[in-house]
């Protein structure tokens, strides 16, 4: 006869089947049955400051991992908390679970205390929601929501559970396979496809390798770089996939885009072959899209169909997991790769040209002795952590730098929040990497705007003893908000100004944190080492320029190769 | 022109929200939207009727498809099918049009479903616009009220239904690897 238990039970019982070890919460009313479940069950929970911090923390757990986050809110004001978190998650492609208490069954639909349509709110927010009305139900749908999170193009799921499911009794059966038949995930790429895109490279003259989260989410990064080895291709990497080729790698161009390197936007507006890997044509990396590669036909990978075409048609589309993809790719270029040279006359052409850009538009950070350029901070941070460690960003011109500069070893050492922008991720995804990686070196390196969205979690960063690094990259202003009033808006500076930031080594001294500012170029270096070296949490305040902007930039409605390489007369560049 | 999509769904909670949510995101409006059980009681059919742009029509198809609940999606506008309506149209009428109204039913096929001294109550099926048709005509005859069902339509196309087959669970896959490794290597 199969255990009796209550749903609350049954709940955990399938997390730990699921071997979920970690999830991110904070409880409430109709939660209080998992509670109760937790107080003595080794599965451990992590008790945040405010509910979007446990939906980041949990993306940030599964950003460094690959495994499925899991967080857990209340009703009403707990799960609607939860949702930018969940719509983050659901922009980044980032496995998530989320758990949330409803209101009794019964009462749903009756404006109960603390009931929110948390169903309907998050429907738009989620790769898949649940509604649990019958006990019976629930291990099933436990399973199902691990499943689609996990598998195909990753994602958010969100299970709501009344409180009176919670609560029930039931007898408890192990469920042993998941029936999904409506659920399509095509992995296998179309193998004549496969052969035409093998085709198409050996016949390209200015092939352009353009990468994205999709290598990070497959583990494709070793395929990719032997595509990039084989095809001596030039290379590209997304904000999302910065980390999948190493960033000193001699292919790599850095970061195409609104904020990319110039040699990676004039490839990208020159090649006549995209070769689009788990990317997604964002508006931020192709800037205006009728302008975007001119000149390029794309062979474009990517487990979800729905991306294939959305933002720019392929000329040959392959469905499929990044990893499963490449390999058979490389197989047939294996094969064929005496037809490497026929057109290598004209991919050392492509190759002076790309090394033409380079020399002339460098990425190259600011230095200063009287300030601290925000570029120098990024390079020093680069030279003491040498990609090694797990660096999250929040969301700002700090983000746009740390992208830049900082040379990122290998996938899921970058974490940030790309697609929504979300202010104040990257403390709580700090967070969530240092319980997946307890034995890495985590830094978060945050505006001073988004550091004060997060103050809170630096009691969660306390309770667990967390060796989270805290870098301010401090302006004293919204400044990515700030730069674009100074470019487009006749610098009219308004509502960006940070007045009234606190000291941060007395808020660090409140918490129980040492914590540093730090002013002077000269001081920089040490001021970090000692940061890094500290065995504990740390916050360091680095007082960088207020003003500088974060250069090149595309502005938005221009092509790639119209971007402004620098302050003070923006010059557009010749095409 | 408009698009006419027909979705095979399961019956679940939530999975109309879903399907019209891809189109209610875009800011599309439905012209008519129908859902009824199949032979399998578990799955709905639905024939929806929208103006999406030409140009995104494929997306919208590939976005309901990806929707887990959706076994699948297809466009009908440009393929060979056959979409039917029917409508109940009450009008009222004088005594004297009452014959000329029934004759007029009558090319229509229309049949009668209530009748009173203020008029009748028809009811028509067929290609929508011949139900067009059918109502301007009635219009004529008095003050009417018309009642549509939306459009029902098939394919006249086989199509081969791809379903995902179940898959074991995670804990399930671990047991069943831990057991291949129990059995010594010969
Ligand atoms: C939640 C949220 N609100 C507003 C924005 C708009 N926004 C984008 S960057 C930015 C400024 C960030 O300032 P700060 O954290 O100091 O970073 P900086 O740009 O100065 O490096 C703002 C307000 C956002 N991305 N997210
Ligand atoms: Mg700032």
């Amino acid at each position: 006869m199969p255990n009796l238990m209550s749903g609350a039970r049954m709940l955990v019982e399938c997390l730990v089947r699921e071997g979920v070890e970690c999830i991110f919460g904070y409880p409430g009313g109709v939660t209080l049955p998992v509670y109760d479940v937790f107080y003595d069950h080794p599965i451990r929970h992590v008790l945040v400051r405010h509910e979007e911090n446990a939906a980041f923390a949990a993306s940030g757990y599964a950003r460094a991992t690959g495994r499925v986050g899991v967080c857990c809110a209340t009703s009403g004001p707990g799960s609607t908390n939860l949702v930018t978190g969940l719509v983050d998650a659901l922009m980044d492609s980032v496995p998530l679970v989320a758990l949330t208490g409803q209101v009794s069954t019964k009462a749903i639909g009756s404006d109960a205390f603390q009931e929110a349509d948390t169903f309907g709110i998050t429907r738009s927010c989620t790769k898949h929601n649940y509604l649990v009305k019958n006990l019976k139900d629930l291990p099933a749908i436990v399973h199902e929501a691990f499943y689609i999170a996990s598998t195909g193009r990753p994602g958010p799921v969100l299970i709501d559970l009344p409180k009176d499911i919670l609560q029930g009794q039931g007898h408890y059966a192990p469920v042993s396979s998941i029936h999904l038949p409506g659920y399509k995930v095509v992995t296998e790429g179309h193998t004549g496809q496969i052969r035409r895109a093998a085709q198409m490279i050996w016949e390209a003259e200015r092939p352009l390798v353009y990468a994205g989260g999709g290598i990070v989410s497959s583990g494709a990064h070793e395929e990719l770089r032997e595509l990039v080895e084989l095809l001596d291709a030039p290379a590209v990497l997304t904000l999302m996939g910065l980390g999948c080729l190493p960033g000193d790698h001699p292919n790599f161009l850095s970061m195409p885009g609104m904020h990319g390197s110039y040699a990676a936007n004039m490839s990208m507006t020159h090649a006549d072959l995209l070769i689009a890997l788990g990317v997604r044509f964002d508006d931020r990396v192709t800037g205006r899209l009728s302008a975007f590669a001119p000149h390029a036909k794309v062979i474009h990978v990517d487990i979800d169909p729905v991306e294939i075409g959305k933002n720019r048609a392929a000329d040959l589309p392959i469905v499929g997991d990044a990893k499963r993809v490449l390999r058979k790719l490389l197989r047939i270029l294996h094969e064929t790769v005496a037809e490497r040279e026929r057109k290598a006359a004209a991919r050392q052409a492509w190759w002076r040209q790309i090394r033409a850009w380079q020399k002339e538009h460098p990425l190259l950070p600011a230095f200063s002795d009287r300030e601290i350029k925000p570029q120098h901070l990024m390079v020093e941070i680069d030279r003491l952590t040498r990609g090694e460690a797990i660096i999250t960003a929040d969301v700002g011109q700090h983000q746009m730098w740390a992208a830049q500069f900082i040379r990122f070893k290998r996938p899921r050492h970058w974490l940030c929040s790309g697609g929504l922008g979300a202010m104040g991720f990257g403390l709580p995804a700090a967070m969530g990497a240092q319980f997946a990686c307890p034995d890495k070196l985590v830094v978060a390196i945050v505006g001073d705007g988004g550091f004060q969205m997060s103050i809170p979690e630096l009691a969660t960063i306390v309770a667990n003893r967390l060796p989270v690094k805290v870098v301010i990259c401090n302006n004293g202003y919204l400044g990515m908000v700030r730069q674009w009033q100074n470019l487009f808006f006749n610098n009219r500076l308004c509502a960006v100004a940070m007045e009234g930031f606190p000291d941060v080594e007395k808020l660090g001294a409140a918490y129980g944190i040492p914590a540093r500012i730090v002013q002077r170029p000269s001081e920089l270096a040490t001021a970090l080492e000692t940061a890094l070296a500290e065995p504990g949490p740390y916050i360091l305040d680095v007082r960088v320029s207020p003003e500088e902007n974060v250069y090149p930039m595309v502005p938005a409605g221009a092509a790639l190769n119209e971007m402004v390489l620098g302050p003070p007369q923006p010059v557009p560049v010749p095409k | 022109m408009l698009q006419v999509i027909s979705l095979l769904v399961e019956n679940k909670p939530g999975a109309l929200m879903r399907i019209t949510g891809v189109l209610s995101a875009r800011g599309y409006n439905i012209e008519s939207l129908t859902v009824a059980r199949t032979l399998d009681p578990t799955l709905s059919r639905m024939t929806i009727v929208v103006d999406v742009d030409p140009a995104l029509r494929r997306q919208v198809i590939k976005q309901m498809n990806r929707l887990v609940n959706v076994l699948q999606a297809s466009d009908l506008t440009e393929e060979r099918a056959v979409a039917r309506e029917m409508v109940l149209l009450r009008v009222r009428a004088p005594l004297e049009s009452r014959t000329a109204i029934l004759k007029e039913a009558e090319i229509f096929s229309a049949r009668v479903v209530d009748s009173s001294v203020e008029g009748f109550v028809l009811e028509a099926s067929g290609d929508p616009e011949k139900l067009d048709e059918f109502i301007d005509v009635m219009r004529a005859y008095g003050e009417i009220e018309v009642t549509r069902s939306g459009i029902v339509a098939v394919s006249l196309e086989s199509r081969r239904l791809r379903l995902s087959p179940p898959v074991p669970t995670r804990a399930e896959r671990e047991d069943a690897g831990s057991r291949l490794m129990d059995v010594p290597s010969s």
